[in-house]
């Protein structure tokens, strides 16, 4: 045999020569943003972004401020965690808003409570059947169900047709909007019981949040069932060849963002304590789109949850800094849609820089 | 008892109107090393996605082990013990090393279903000992193989095979990428195999590599098996006519 004078066949694994992941760079981005609104806020409005400048709280930070910058963002961000699963199978959903509205509505209309201020709630959607006063688990069980089955047909779709990503959740996208505007016939639907109000009430949503970009965080990075979306994301040749069943993974992938989609419903229609059709509307784009500033690549293959929550701190960030500077919502969304723009060229730039790298 | 491990019949692949393979019949017999020619687009590359089940056959049997089987998809193949480089390699760049060599059979801590818990620290153990059968250089096997070169890359999709046991191997277009010394390598691996009595079918254009190491050659020719010569029997010049189709042997007439 031919010797090597590396070791084992010239084989190291020097942690040293580690590349650097990609978050790093995310979180860099989220520090510098933050750092140029507290220059702006010094420079324009003569008060701190970041600390707490009032004699009347204690405190190093402005704790207020943080916590509405990532409240604002928990509910998008929690659809984002499942968007993010998708993307790096190489895939998109572009259902996650109407699915929002349509949970929202269904899983809204059994959880009515049956007395308003000591009134029967004769508006309840199921009053005559007298489905009000339903336990917890009704409505969660129904809300989570129906992210479940919209996310399973997207799958389906994907996974066993040829319909790509884009059209199937886009069909989605128009259906799960009818379903929440026939569900009342377009009305809003109020009055929640105690218990269904108390789910996204205060600073729960952000609990949510943490806990189920945790658990994921942790599936795609520990368990077979994240080795496999990034191998599908990667090169779902390799990942059929290697024999894993990439229709029914994707399935598998789709449904978990329908069913984080639904669990955004049911904590934001909480939160507002009422559910309209129209709820929802864009969330798809501004969740892909922390996903995208979060270093998830659009091509699939890369990306982690770390980025995506990294990825909607910048977005609140953002929206919590121009409101800061005082500066008009209609720039908050010009600057958000260069953003988006930038980092897929950002990451595009990366994917290059690699490839030359590989030719010299 | 029977010592053959792999016997096709008939096998037959169309794409719509393209007969990439056509009735071919082909047996391996255990310890046997047996080499497929024939010019690009012959069908060799068909052949092996139709026995690794990576595509499912038009028509035609397939035995592997003394059992007829009907492999269902690649990992029930593997699974059986047919371990194969394909020429596409099969990697998937975003993984490292370790999660390619075990995609689609990764060794786990805890079963839980889809979710089972990865042992990465096993699977970065078995891989160190399978790398150190190619002797290729990576200089992180942590790293994403997308930065890898060809040479690199080829040498991780082999060692995937040589870290599994297997009743059958197959190499296509193993060595194409690679450079003198990892030449060397996988014709090192492949005595191996020879020693260790496990089977082999090796598709390569090499003609130097084909007579060094192999017992048997079989040769394509648009998508149909036109010979079947024992090394002992043939010589380079001999193989070149029936790959070009100067020659046909008696038993493959009506195939020409
Ligand atoms: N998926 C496919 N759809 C249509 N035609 C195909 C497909 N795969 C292969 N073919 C055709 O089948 C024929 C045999 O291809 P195959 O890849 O088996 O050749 P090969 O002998 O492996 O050639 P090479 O030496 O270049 O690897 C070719 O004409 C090819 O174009
Ligand atoms: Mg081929």
């Amino acid at each position: 045999m031919a010797e090597t004078t590396h070791g084992i066949g010239g084989l190291t694994f020097d942690p040293r020569k580690r590349e650097m992941p990609a978050e790093i760079g995310v979180a860099l981005a989220l520090v510098l943003i933050v750092a140029v609104f507290e220059a702006l806020g010094w420079l324009l409005m003569n008060d701190s972004f970041l600390f707490n400048t009032r004699d009347n709280v204690d405190g190093l930070f402005n704790v207020a401020r943080l916590k509405i910058i990532i409240l604002q963002v928990s509910i998008i961000g929690i659809i984002a965690i499942g968007v993010t699963q998708v993307i790096i199978t190489g895939g998109i959903d572009l259902s996650s808003g109407s699915v929002v509205g349509a949970t929202a509505m269904i899983a809204m209309s059994f959880a009515q409570a049956g007395e308003i201020y000591g009134n029967p709630n004769d508006r309840a959607v199921f009053f005559e059947q007298g489905l009000v006063d339903l336990p917890i688990i009704v409505p969660l069980i129904v809300g989570l169900a129906c992210g479940v089955v919209a996310g399973g047909i997207n799958g389906l779709l994907v996974g066993y047709t040829r319909i790509p990503p884009f059209i199937a959740t886009l069909g989605m996208m128009v259906t799960a909007r009818g379903v929440a505007k026939w569900w009342t016939k377009g009305q809003p639907v109020s009055f929640p019981t105690d218990s269904y109000a108390a789910i996204g009430a205060g600073m729960m949503p952000v609990v949510i949040f943490g806990l189920i970009a945790i658990l994921f965080g942790l599936a795609l990075k520990f368990t077979v069932y994240g080795k496999h979306t990034y191998a599908i994301g990667s090169s779902e040749d390799a990942a059929r060849m290697s024999g894993i069943k990439v229709a029914r993974h994707k399935v598998l992938v789709y449904t978990i963002a329908g069913l984080l989609a639904a669990v955004a419903a049911i904590v934001l229609s909480s939160k507002n304590l009422t559910a309209q059709a129209g709820m929802g509307i864009m969330y798809e784009l501004d969740a892909i789109a922390m996903a995208v500033i979060g270093g998830v690549s659009l091509t699939g293959g890369r990306g982690s949850i770390t980025g995506t929550v990294l990825g909607a701190m910048i977005f609140g960030v953002i929206i919590s800094g121009f409101t800061f500077l005082k500066l008009d919502a209609y720039y908050q969304e010009m600057v958000k849609g260069a953003i988006i723009v930038g980092a897929v060229v950002l990451d595009q730039w990366r994917q290059r820089r690699k490839a030359s790298k590989v030719e010299k | 008892m029977t010592d053959i491990v792999l016997k096709t019949e008939g096998l037959t692949k169309h794409y719509g109107g393209v007969h990439a393979l056509d009735d071919a019949d082909f047996e391996i017999r255990q310890g046997e090393h047996v080499a497929i020619m024939g010019d690009n687009g012959a069908g060799k590359s068909t052949f092996v996605r139709q026995i690794t089940a990576v595509e499912q056959r038009t028509q035609g049997k397939i035995w592997f082990d003394g059992d007829y089987v009907e492999f269902d998809g690649p990992l029930e193949a593997r699974e059986a013990g047919i371990e194969t480089v394909f020429q596409t390699l099969a990697l998937a760049d975003d993984l490292n090393v370790p999660d390619n060599l075990f995609l689609g059979r990764e060794l786990v801590k805890l079963k839980l279903g889809p979710f089972s818990i990865l042992d990465y620290k096993a699977m970065r153990e078995s891989t160190l000992s399978g790398l150190e059968k190619t002797g290729v250089k990576i200089p992180n096997i942590g790293n994403a193989i997308r930065n890898m070169s060809g040479g690199q890359r080829q040498c991780v999709a082999i060692a995937r095979t040589a870290t599994f046991h297997s009743k059958l191997t197959i190499m296509d277009e193993p060595t194409a990428a690679l450079g003198v010394q990892e030449t060397a390598q996988v014709e090192n691996i492949i005595r191996t195999l020879k020693e260790q009595n496990e089977s082999l079918i090796l598709i390569s254009h090499n003609m130097r590599q084909v007579m060094d190491l192999m017992d048997r050659i079989v040769v394509f020719r648009r998508g149909r098996i036109v010979a079947n010569l024992r090394k002992e029997d043939t010589h380079g010049e001999d193989v070149v006519a029936y790959i070009t189709g100067a020659k046909t042997q008696d038993d493959y007439a009506g195939a020409a």
